[in-house]
């Protein structure tokens, strides 16, 4: 028996190691993905005045921490039962769709456009953002760079802290929105729109056009038959914000539709020894261990699930980019891991006009931002789409607003099984008889960043490789050799 | 609970009044248990839940404020700002895992030596009762 | 000469403090310039075993965020402190344990027990547990690092020379704790740099419309009010700790008509900010018997939450005292 260990990506030291374990002829038997990461955040939420909810919980995820915030408030929405007015709805979702598009966009230039505008078999020198910029130019570059700040700007404006916003209250938000910002809003979101149609004709001209890398998205290493799991809205269409969530089956058909409100009958959580992070699994199927197929409660999140769980999307261009990808791919589901930096691209074209939609709309500067609530609280719960999957939070408080329990289930969490699929799967179809070939590393790489994990919630890395290290053990359990790509 | 514990209790006694209490019942004989360590300060309103704080931190069993009757403070309000003080802090100290015996906010008049003689004693029994707070090793404990 | 040589390392972090790094922008370019940064786990590939390679005193300033929580998070920091000439606390957590610092409340096996047993969606029967060391197949064994029996800010565990504030820092505040680093001009040990030395008050746009003496009859609840954007928050009965604060935001929160709920932590001379905290807001409520503070107090039904919402673990006390064999 071997092991091998790689302590994966440098800006996860401390934060996610891949081990994986090899049989006597050398043939991986399982992957591992450790994270050893526990803040008890469940735990010690007990005890907070709920109201206090959409600020301490951001503290989550520095990088995501607007879909706490917006999960967050709209479980005290419920909490209350309290409808927001319209304007403070429409506010809210704008908030959530810059934010959405600002996350997205930055993940595709800075951390999977290595992988694709400068390819996969690049020099890993030249594998990074500098190299992406050399590509697409320099005015792209900075242009990627003054966006995502202008948006940054916008966030902070309405929601009063970009890493950690405060605007969110039961039954709407804190106050309406000044003069500057509304002018701001559109401004921006048509610069979003161009931005976006962009992004695609660069993802197009780069990714589309080269046979090579459609193949690589394609490959068997890539695919996994999951369950996918995304909100859609009443026409079953993605929408990050607000409505059902919805499960399909490997073979693309509706599994369940459900308000959140019921998400205990759907989903369960499996524990490991070997790991601080739950696995989330389908209850009804139950959990049947680290394999995929129809037969396995293993659900996947994020872009591709999103996708692959809708009938389509609620804006034009993004609904023709949507057809586009599925009938290249040979319809849906598409299975493939990879697929997800597509569905990404789409994904920032809807969150682009859904802005742009909402900016324009005159009830944005409206002063109609709250209604109080009145109601005694008791059970809340709140969903939204993370950048990386469906987030859900669960309050239940005293008449008071105390919280007495509190359970949170992150985008993150729903993928990790798939990501140990992902992990098990590269090295099945890489490691030959004990030879571990250096592409696994690669392999595994991008496998795992296709997701974007964010396991300890951390900051998106700057380069474009991910240092790996490869440990390889004999069955006595000594260091026969190790493999370091930096 | 151990017989030998003897409790350390700090007591922040107002100058004008508590502390001239406390004066009285030495003079007059009346016993009150060693336990008592008395930090004299010109008005409870100068007593900041800091130093209570770190009365407890620094290895205190018990505190104890004692002002002016309400009405009777040299600087008018500062008891009633004790008041207003030491009713949060008590909620707090409770969320801290102190048990509410351990602190008391008392009004002793100058003239009031048996009251502080009483307050003294019936502290004295209940923290003996619930034993040391162990700080330090409560830190150690998971 | 050498430029100097920074280390960034993050502990039980959410990563919003490296992304206020990230939100320097264009400004990034200029600190890159100017030092050599030797280890970022976040952004750049160099290992542990890197650090470990340096001479110590050898890294100018290591600036690191995140509370420490796990062993390993003990671990780093005490290389880095080796090997650096200043260590500097970036952030609420590190300086006082910030949000995941209200852990100090529970137990450690309260906390596990929660999350891995008793959370509703968890189907667990047989109580597994994460464990140090998991026997995976026959010989190999998978290791965690351990959860600590409590959240510690980094100065409790190794010497902090510098702290700068926020939850997380605003670039601002960041660059000008950088510019006070590189102008060798620098302040006394343990002083927070990049921020104001006066309270937040002082910067606050509705600082105008706050009296004098601050009187409140009612206290309000965040949810139960629409406050005025244009009024002192305070005076609205809302807790806003703005009085309490060291300054230096440029007042975001009240900005958004939100109280601040003091992530910039205490001002020079505060041993414990909670502490300082309640005995500002409790004194400024306007009655005088027994049961009417009792009742107006009262509103407040979680003073932890609210007073120590970024400093329980630099709180004199450092969390809830856990029942002890008495
Ligand atoms: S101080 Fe705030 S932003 Fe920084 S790591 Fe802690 S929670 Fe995140
Ligand atoms: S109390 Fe708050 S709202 Fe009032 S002036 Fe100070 S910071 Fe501003
Ligand atoms: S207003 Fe207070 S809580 Fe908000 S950012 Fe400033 S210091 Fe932090
Ligand atoms: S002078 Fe005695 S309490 Fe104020």
């Amino acid at each position: 028996m071997k092991e091998v260990v790689i302590n994966p990506i440098t800006r996860l030291e401390g934060h996610g190691k891949i081990v994986i374990v090899l049989d006597d002829a050398g043939n991986c038997v399982k992957g591992y993905l450790q994270i050893p990461e526990l803040r008890g955040f469940e735990k010690f939420a007990v005890g907070r005045h709920a109201e206090d909810m959409p600020q301490i919980t951001p503290r989550i995820c520095g990088v995501c921490p607007t879909a706490h915030h917006m999960a967050s408030t709209k479980t005290l929405d419920d909490l209350y039962k309290v409808e927001p007015p319209e304007p403070a709805k429409k506010i809210r979702e704008m908030v959530y769709n810059i934010f959405m598009f600002e996350d997205h966009a930055l993940h595709f230039y800075i951390l999977a456009g290595p992988d694709f505008i400068v390819g996969p078999k690049a020099p890993k020198e030249e594998r990074n953002v500098v190299g992406v910029i050399k590509k697409v130019g320099v005015e792209v570059g900075l242009r990627v760079i003054q966006t995502r700040k202008k948006l940054r700007k916008l966030i902070e404006m309405i929601a009063g802290k970009i890493v950690h916003p405060v605007f969110g209250l039961p039954g709407g938000i804190s106050r309406p929105l000044t003069e500057e910002a509304v002018e701001t809003a559109k401004k921006v979101s048509d610069e979003a729109v161009d931005f976006a149609l962009f992004t695609y004709k660069v993802f197009k001209d780069v990714v589309l056009s080269n046979k090579e890398y459609v193949d690589l998205i394609t490959s068997n290493a890539y695919t996994h038959q999951t369950y996918y799991m995304g909100l859609v809205d009443n026409k079953n269409r993605v929408n990050f914000y607000d409505g059902k969530i919805r499960i399909v089956s490997p073979r693309g058909v509706e599994y369940a539709k459900f308000d959140a409100h019921n998400y205990l009958e759907y989903i369960a959580e499996h524990v490991e020894p070997w790991t601080y992070i739950k696995f989330p699994y389908l209850r009804k199927i139950g959990w049947k261990g680290f394999i995929d197929g129809e037969d396995s409660g293993i659900m996947s999140v994020a872009p591709l699930a999103r996708l692959n769980a809708a009938d389509g999307m609620a804006t034009p261009k993004a609904q023709e980019a949507y057809e586009e990808m599925y009938e290249t791919l040979g319809g849906k589901p598409v299975h493939h891991t990879l697929a997800n930096h597509w569905a990404r691209v789409i994904e920032i074209i809807y969150a682009a006009e859904r802005f742009r939609e909402l900016a324009y709309d005159p009830d944005i500067a409206s002063k109609n931002i709250r209604n109080l609530p009145t109601a005694t609280p008791d059970v809340g719960i709140g969903v939204v789409e993370a950048p990386r999957g469906t987030l859900i939070h669960h309050y239940e408080t005293d008449e008071n607003g105390v919280i007495k329990k509190a359970n949170l289930l992150v985008a993150t969490q729903h993928n990790a099984a798939r990501i140990a699929l992902s992990i098990d799967k590269a090295a099945r179809s890489l490691i030959r008889n004990g030879e571990i070939n250096e592409g696994l590393l690669n392999m595994v790489e991008m496998a795992f960043r296709a997701y974007d994990p964010c396991h300890a919630c951390g900051t998106h890395s700057l380069p474009g490789n991910m240092p790996l290290k490869i440990y390889i053990y004999n069955t006595e359990g000594q260091l026969l050799k190790t493999i370091d790509r930096t | 609970m151990s017989q030998d514990f003897e409790p350390r209790i700090v007591v922040f006694a107002c100058n004008w009044c508590s502390y001239a209490a406390l004066d009285l019942a030495g003079t007059s004989r009346m016993k009150y248990p060693p336990n008592f360590l008395v930090i004299r300060v010109m008005c409870s309103g100068r007593v900041d839940p800091q130093f209570i704080l770190e009365a407890f931190r620094r290895g205190a069993d018990g505190v104890l404020v004692a002002g002016c009757h309400p009405g009777d403070c040299h600087y008018i309000e500062g008891n009633i700002k004790a008041l207003r003080r030491m009713t949060l802090l008590k909620k707090v100290l409770k969320e801290f895992g102190i048990e509410e015996e351990r602190f008391r906010l008392e009004w002793i008049s100058a003239s009031e030596a048996d009251k502080f003689v009483r307050v003294a004693n019936e502290m004295l029994e209940e923290i003996k009762r619930l034993g040391p707070l162990r700080i330090e090793e409560a830190y150690q404990h998971g | 000469m050498d430029k100097p040589k920074i280390a960034l390392y993050w502990c039980a972090s959410c990563g919003g403090c490296e992304e206020a790094v990230v939100d320097l922008a264009e400004k990034i370019l200029d600190v890159v310039n100017l030092v050599d940064i030797v280890f970022w786990p976040v952004a750049m590939d160099y290992k542990i075993e890197d650090v470990e390679k340096l001479p110590d005193g050898s890294i100018t300033a290591s600036f690191i965020n995140g509370g420490i929580r796990l062993s390993e998070h003990e671990h780093v920091v005490k290389l880095l402190r080796r090997k650096s000439k200043l260590v500097i606390a970036y952030g609420a957590c590190s300086a006082w344990g910030g949000v995941p610092g209200l852990a100090n409340l529970y137990s450690r096996e309260e906390i596990m027990r929660y999350v891995y047993h008793e959370a509703p969606t968890v189907e667990n029967p047989e109580k597994i547990r994460p464990e140090l060391k998991t026997k995976v197949e026959e010989k190999i064994t998978l290791e965690l690092p351990e959860f600590l029996p409590r959240l510690l800010p980094l100065d409790l565990v190794v010497d902090v020379d510098y702290y700068i504030p926020g939850c997380p820092p605003t670039p601002d505040v960041t660059w000008k704790a950088i510019e006070t680093l590189l102008s060798g001009n620098l302040p006394p040990k343990g002083s927070v740099l990049g921020a104001l030395d006066k309270s937040l008050c002082y910067e606050c746009p509705l600082n105008d419309t706050k009296p004098e003496k601050v009187l409140i009859k009612e206290v309000k609840r965040p949810h139960e009010v629409i406050a005025d954007p244009s009024k002192c928050l305070l005076t609205q009965g809302l807790v806003c700790l703005g009085p309490v604060t060291r300054g230096g935001c440029g007042a975001l929160c009240i900005k958004a008509a939100m109280p601040c709920t003091g992530c910039f932590g205490p001002l020079d001379e505060v041993i414990d900010y909670g502490g300082k905290a309640i005995s500002y807001f409790a004194s400024i409520v306007d009655y005088t018997s027994e049961e009417e503070i009792e009742k107006a107090l009262g509103k407040i039904l979680d003073p932890m939450g609210v007073f120590y919402r970024y400093s329980l673990p630099a709180s004199r006390l450092r969390g809830k005292i856990m029942l002890v064999e008495r």
